[in-house]
């Protein structure tokens, strides 16, 4: 081939839905057309660019934030050299996990194992950062040499005096819901190991926010005005300590329930702690969550539902004129959402009614039948529900339902951004708190600024449009 | 070798300037005998032999072979009671692991190389997560997609072979891509179970012969085997060593290799040899790729590229010029990941194309190279538009001198960048005290002395295999006034309240990142400008009177 003209024109992603993989059919539906029979949970398939992770992703996102545990990455450089600070995870306090530390294994020790180095990275790094606890995680590398994680562990937690937890993270096992599941058995190591003498009978565990850009403080404040005592953050703004004693708490807040609902079903098994879910996003969620808590603690503290019942109708007054306005700019536009976890989909579609907008597309990288089935039932007709999607199907159905702003990762920034279309970054790298009433604000405003943006009027794809008298985009 | 191509002839070329002759046994060894040799420090040589020594002996009996006064970096003053951090940080003496890693693992670069080929999908053989955090990390520094496709192995695939999900996922690629070329790299997970990949290639295009294949190039990249850096020589080494052949017609265009250099770099490289009056074959070219325009239709593969019919006809070529001086001194990779030549040696030896081994063409004498290396391959002189050019920075350095003039730099980042970066700071007046890379093995001591040579005071402190907590650790004893490097080294700007002049990859804390020049006498200028003025910005933001006229 010797045309220096684009080699791939054949290919240009003018595909229908006929078009997609014959694999990945099952794994895309519309809503309303049909019964939804999504083949989730998959294997990614080799060859598709998917925008799934790995355990090791998953464990390593979950255990992140907590501040003041020594995480160790025991594998080559490039699993710890990808997650350093990798997420904000703000922290009150300490702030060791915004240190990246690897093991770095060289060709010697895949060779020869890795547990002497292993053993002697703990012995100088728990020496010189003093942690609370150790969390090492195992890479593919390890699965395969063979490594014996748990012994070193062990015999590191005893000359230490710290808990040294072993994550058994290997990538390949799975995608990140096993990574999840990994990081849910390491801190429950942790679980029940302190006394849980001051914990107050109106208490709970924060599970699943991650502290991004100051979530978990924004809840915390709700909680608290409550009266509701927290005892841990599990694991945003999270301390070792608090996690130890977290059996005592009784109520546990699930959100994001593909990261530590296994934490909160272990939890219940062994400790009877009951759980709720929750969701922080968008204003009938949030509400709903703050009304469930306080319904629960009812019978112990009458009061309580007073005292959320003021502290919504305080926040909604102070949130809805300040709506208003984005509201009338945003109505009618439409929105994709590609998100993580399935969950996190149900709370920004409603979100998205409240500043006037249609979620067209929705989509997430490790949803369950169940998941996809209850979000149909809030969808429009129409809309797409796509399942491990990749590049190519997402910027196919962007163009194809005319979408004006992409909610998700920094992996769909740049999609959305080459075709011209808006971008509202709801994942890792937003340094911008979008949880709660003051967090809808924040997500309306993030949403506004991008899609209101005059840029769009010189985008190819959006240049005809702009050009048309009505000026409608304005 | 004795190879009869054009030699390193920057300044001080040949002088020997460091012979790595480190005192104290493990010193010498570790600063120059690179792959392993930091590993065997720590494990091996417990007695009496202090690894984080070695950076600091060498430099002092460099001062001695370069006949400079000999000075004592450990005894270098930290003025003002250590300007860099209030609370001493806590040192880490032969440490066996590594925080804040100031390198990326070795698929890496073999994904951005391949990005570099016109119609190509970068494809990882391992498990979906390398790929997917590669993309991500990529992604946050150029802002342009970046697709990397993999073979996706799973528990199964771990035990019993990833060939078929090799070949599943590379048939799937032609289905969506259509592909010209598929760049195949291997990771850890695939090296170490073993994986015969070119066996299973081999086996690929039996298997589907009937098929139109797209061109399929592979490279062993297992990311305990070097950086990102061993992984982007292997693959440009790669491509032309699998493609380039067949012995063409002379086309008189010149292949330049150009190392990894930003988009805008690309540009100005191209246009640089355009103006000598030549064609230009650049291997690999990310300029389009990773910077393109705004598309109404979304392309899967980007425009732009090196033709693969260029890398096959590159026998053509009227020469070669690779860059990197530390490329040239050392093999790219280790034996069975890489062999041992770069990719311009290997055209130089199976086709006898004059081969020109230049550094990383970052300041005025590094240019002055590269340009002398076009007007012999060309015959014509220097084009008036660069020779303007070339005048404007020399009068820049006189009119900029005094703001940086004996200010103090720690450099980090990859060799070849960190020697370009040193050499354009060294003209400016900026006396490098600290030169650092993630590699090892990178002849780095001897690259930096050669650019230093008789204009410093002190040849620099130099660390191979270092991460950033050495480099700070080192570093604080130096009192530096600024880092010069890519976005990583902010915590510690920050911890010092110095400015950080960012360069390299990657940027992902700053706009634009990708579109920084560093090459050519423009690029000298764009950055010489950047480190003035963040020395004017600090001065100004630290002075009690607010000067509008500095």
């Amino acid at each position: 081939m010797t045309t220096a003209t684009a080699p791939n024109s054949t290919a240009t992603a003018d595909c229908r839905d006929a078009d997609l993989l014959d694999e990945r059919k099952k794994q895309v539906h519309r809503a309303g057309q049909g019964p939804i029979d999504m083949a989730c949970n998959r294997e990614s398939l080799a060859g598709a660019v998917s925008q799934r992770a790995c355990v090791f992703c998953g464990s390593r996102v979950v255990l992140y934030p907590i501040a003041d545990a020594l995480h160790l990455v025991h594998g080559p450089i490039g699993c710890a050299a990808y997650t350093w600070d990798i997420r904000g995870a703000l922290s009150s306090g300490p702030e060791l996990h915004r240190l990246s530390f690897s093991t770095d294994l060289q060709e010697k020790d895949v060779i020869f194992g890795g547990e002497k180095k292993l053993a002697a990275a703990l012995d100088e790094l728990i020496d010189l950062h003093q942690p609370k606890a150790a969390f090492v995680y195992s890479t593919c590398i390890v699965g395969l040499i063979g490594d014996d994680l748990g012994a070193v562990c062990r015999k590191m937690s005893e000359k230490k005096g710290i808990p040294v937890i072993p994550v058994q993270s290997e990538g390949f096992k799975g995608n990140k819901r096993e990574g999840y599941l990994a990081a849910c058995k390491a801190m429950f190591q942790l679980v029940g190991t302190a006394p849980t003498d001051s914990v107050s009978p109106l208490s709970v565990n924060i599970l699943g926010d991650f502290n991004l850009a100051g979530e978990i403080w924004i809840v915390r404040g709700y909680l608290e005005r409550m009266g509701i005592q927290v005892v841990a953050n599990i694991t945003g703004d999270g301390r070792v300590d608090d996690i130890r004693r977290c059996h005592g708490a009784a109520l546990n807040l699930v959100q994001c329930s593909g990261s530590t609902m296994d934490l909160a079903k272990m939890m219940k098994e062994k400790y009877g702690t009951p759980h709720l879910r929750v969701s922080y996003l968008g204003i009938e969620d949030m509400a709903d969550s703050l009304y469930a808590v306080a319904e629960h603690f009812e019978s112990v503290d009458p009061g309580i539902v007073e005292r959320t019942r003021d502290l919504v109708r305080e926040e909604l007054a102070a949130l809805m004129p300040r709506l208003r306005d984005i509201r009338r700019d945003l109505s009618g536009k439409r929105a994709a959402i590609y998100v993580g976890g399935s969950f996190k989909a149900f709370s920004l579609i409603k979100a998205f009614r409240h500043i006037g907008m249609n979620v067209v597309l929705v989509g997430s990288q490790t949803g369950t039948q169940e998941e996809y089935q209850e979000l149909e039932t809030v969808c429009d007709p129409g809309t797409v529900i796509i399942d491990d999607a990749n590049p190519l199907e997402l910027s196919h159905y962007v163009r194809e339902l005319d979408v004006d702003v992409f909610v998700g990762g920094v992996k769909e920034r740049p999609i959305a951004h080459k075709l011209g279309v808006g971008f509202c970054d709801h994942n890792h790298e937003r340094k911008i708190a979008l949880a709660g009433f003051e967090g809808m604000y924040n997500f309306a405003r993030e949403v506004h600024a991008s899609v209101m943006s005059p840029v769009w009027r010189f985008v190819p794809r959006r240049s005809k449009r702009a050009a048309a008298p009505s000026g409608a985009d304005a | 070798m004795t190879l009869d191509f054009v030699e390193l002839d920057g300044p001080c070329a040949g002088g020997d300037a460091v012979s790595g002759d480190c005192s104290g046994g493990c010193g010498g060894s570790c600063a120059e005998s690179g792959a392993g040799c930091a590993d065997s420090c720590a494990d091996g040589c417990a007695n009496g032999c202090d690894c984080s020594d070695a950076p600091e002996a060498g430099p002092e009996t460099a001062a001695d072979d370069c006949g400079l006064a000999p000075v004592s970096l450990k005894a270098a003053p930290s003025t003002g009671g250590g300007k860099p951090g209030k609370a001493p940080r806590p040192k880490r003496p032969d440490f066996v692991s590594t925080t804040n890693a100031c390198k990326l693992c070795t698929p890496l670069g073999a994904m951005l190389a391949f990005r570099g080929v016109e119609g190509a999908v970068p494809f990882l053989h391992g498990s979906q997560g390398c790929a997917t955090y590669m993309r991500r990390y990529v992604i946050s520094h150029y802002r342009e997609p970046m697709d990397i496709a993999s073979s996706s192995l799973g528990e199964k695939q771990a035990v019993y072979g990833g060939g078929p999900n090799l070949k599943k996922g590379i048939l799937n690629v032609m289905k969506k891509y259509d592909p010209v070329l598929v760049g195949v790299a291997t990771t850890c997970l695939t090296e170490t179970i073993g994986d015969d990949v070119g066996g299973y290639l081999r086996e690929f295009r039996n298997e589907f012969g009937d098929l139109d294949l797209p061109e399929i190039v592979h490279v062993h990249t297992p990311s305990y085997n070097g950086t990102h850096m061993e992984g982007w020589n292997a693959a440009v080494r790669a491509l032309v060593d699998q493609l380039a052949k067949d012995r063409v017609e002379p086309h008189g265009k010149v292949a330049l290799l150009p190392g990894f250099v930003s988009p805008a770099d690309l540009r100005h490289l191209r246009d640089l040899i355009t103006d000598f009056g030549s064609d230009a074959v650049i291997l690999p070219d990310l300029s389009d790729p990773l910077d393109g325009p705004a598309l109404e239709d979304y392309t899967p593969l980007p425009e732009g590229g090196t033709p693969l019919a260029d890398i096959r006809s590159l026998s053509g070529a009227s020469a070669v010029i690779e860059c990197g001086r530390s490329l040239a001194m050392t093999p790219t990779g280790s034996s069975g990941s890489a062999g041992s030549a770069t990719a311009g040696r290997v055209l130089h030896e199976r086709f006898g194309l004059p081969l020109h081994a230049v550094g990383l063409p970052i300041g005025l004498r590094e240019t002055d190279a590269l340009v002398a290396a076009l007007e012999a391959i060309t015959g014509k002189p220097l084009p008036r538009r660069h020779e303007l050019e070339r005048g404007r920075f020399v009068d820049a350095l006189v009119d900029g001198h005094k703001y940086v003039s004996g200010k103090r730099a720690v450099v980090y980042g990859e060799a070849d960048l960190v020697i370009g970066l040193v050499s354009l700071l060294t003209e400016i007046g900026v006396h490098t005290v600290l030169a650092a890379t993630g590699t090892r093995g990178a002849h780095l001591a001897e690259s930096i002395a050669a650019v230093t040579e008789g204009l410093l005071p002190a040849t620099p402190t130099v660390i191979e295999g270092a991460d950033f907590e050495e480099i700070a650790d080192t570093a604080e004893g130096l009192s530096p006034d600024l880092l010069v490097g890519n976005s990583k080294g902010y915590r510690y700007a920050r911890q010092w309240n110095i400015p950080l002049v960012r360069a390299g990859f990657p940027i992902h804390d700053r706009f634009g990142g990708h579109r920084l020049l560093h090459v050519g006498y423009a690029g000298a200028q764009a950055l010489m400008d950047r480190i003035v003025n963040a020395v004017i910005e600090k001065t100004q933001a630290d002075s009690p009177v607010g000067y509008c006229y500095l």
